[in-house]
């Protein structure tokens, strides 16, 4: 800790209570140092729950097997090495281009949003969605009756409107009788499900794997300075 | 005050019981009675679907009897029956092979040639693979279906 100050200091202030003073303050401020550095890592160990959740084994506890889960994460590990995954989330528009076998010597390219992200370890697994060929109706969902704000029109017949106010239930949001139910079936059966890995075991997953991650990433910006744009060309 | 809740759960209890509640999603399976849509433009099927009739599978041609992508069964359509190639599902898909938001058939007749001249709508590239194994020598020849197709995904 002392040898953080410099000796210029001491040999040039004769008041040894100052100097004390200064070697006191100067302790103080390198542990806030460690200690922002250890918070700022901490935080950013916990992000990475939300940039990688695949790393998060599975919390069912008949799933869970250490060693295996371990072997996985070093697996998944060296496939990024081989292969670039950017960062992304449930919402985000994504192109994926694949070999694919039923179309010999074409790449298989799907542009959509990510509908659906799931599974952990190497059986992650998304979704994406888009529109192609004015196919019928894009979705299943009746948004029109989700009193959704700010979307814009759905373009649908006035039938569908008509039909949504109908069953419109605004008082909804007020009926507390709909909280206290859910405690009356929490009252019923009281079952405990782990939802979540827990955070000291999220700590430990990720910073075991955190050095490898951040190579990834920095050799992932390296390619992306290199990469150069290229112009699409124009067909037809 | 205390009474009053209690009564008003008591009551919210009986009105909507627990039983009820679903959490599964369905399995939306290709079975006898299932209602289907036409995706190509042959006459009969174009007439049902505008009708608002749409054709229910009466005969899956599996062991199964669950039809799968590019699996032939035997619809019923506007009073006649009539053979059909599933060509897109609504049920979950292995990876990379797309799903719909609706269970789409090609009418075929007996030798497997398309009785419309186009399809309308993606067909997923898997079916080269399938319907090319489902074609025998000598047998009836599914491969047809692929030239009238518009786009492949």
């Amino acid at each position: 800790m002392f040898s953080i100050v410099p000796r210029k200091y001491v040999s040039r202030l004769p008041n040894s209570c100052k100097v004390l003073k200064r070697l006191s303050s100067s302790i103080s401020s390198s542990e806030s140092v460690t200690n922002r550095k250890t918070e700022n890592l901490k935080r950013d160990i916990l992000q990475y729950r939300h940039i990688y959740p695949e790393f998060l084994p599975d919390p069912k506890f008949e799933f869970r097997n250490i060693i295996r889960e371990k072997l996985e994460r070093n697996d998944m590990i060296a496939r990024r090495t081989q292969i670039d995954i950017p960062e992304f989330y449930v919402g985000s528009i994504m192109a994926v281009s694949s070999s694919d076998p039923h179309t010999p010597g074409k790449f298989h390219r799907f542009v959509g949003i990510c509908i659906q992200r799931g599974g952990c370890g190497l059986r992650a697994h998304f979704t994406l969605r888009n529109v192609i060929d004015h196919q019928p109706r894009p979705w299943l969902e009746r948004w029109e009756r989700k009193n959704l704000q700010g979307v814009q029109d759905l373009g649908l017949p006035e039938k569908f409107y008509k039909r949504a106010q109908e069953l419109a239930k605004p008082w909804e949001k007020y009926d507390l009788m709909k909280e206290y139910m859910q405690v009356f079936i929490l009252l019923l059966f009281v079952v405990v499900i782990t939802r979540t890995i827990p955070e000291e075991e999220q700590t430990e997953i990720f910073s075991e794997i955190q050095s490898k991650l951040q190579k990834l990433e920095v050799t992932r910006k390296q390619l992306k300075k290199k990469r150069v744009f290229v112009k699409p060309i124009k067909l037809a | 005050m205390f009474a009053k809740t209690f009564v008003n759960i008591t009551r919210f209890k009986f009105s909507t019981p627990i039983s009820k509640f679903h959490i599964s999603s369905k399995r939306s399976e290709i079975q006898k009675m299932t209602r289907l849509r036409v995706v190509d433009n042959s006459e009969i099927g174009k007439q049902a679907m505008a009708e608002g009739k749409p054709p229910r599978c009466i005969q899956v041609y599996n062991k199964t009897g669950i039809g799968k992508i590019g699996d032939k069964i035997l619809v019923a359509i506007k009073g006649e029956k009539k053979k059909a190639i599933l060509v897109g599902l609504k049920q979950n898909q292995l990876s990379k092979v797309p799903k719909f938001d609706s269970n789409n058939i090609v009418l075929i007749d007996d030798t497997g040639s398309p009785l419309g001249t186009r399809i309308h709508v993606p067909i997923p590239t898997i079916l080269r693979t399938i319907l090319k194994e489902k074609t025998h020598g000598k047998g009836v020849d599914y491969t047809k279906l692929l030239g009238i197709a518009s786009r492949f995904v």
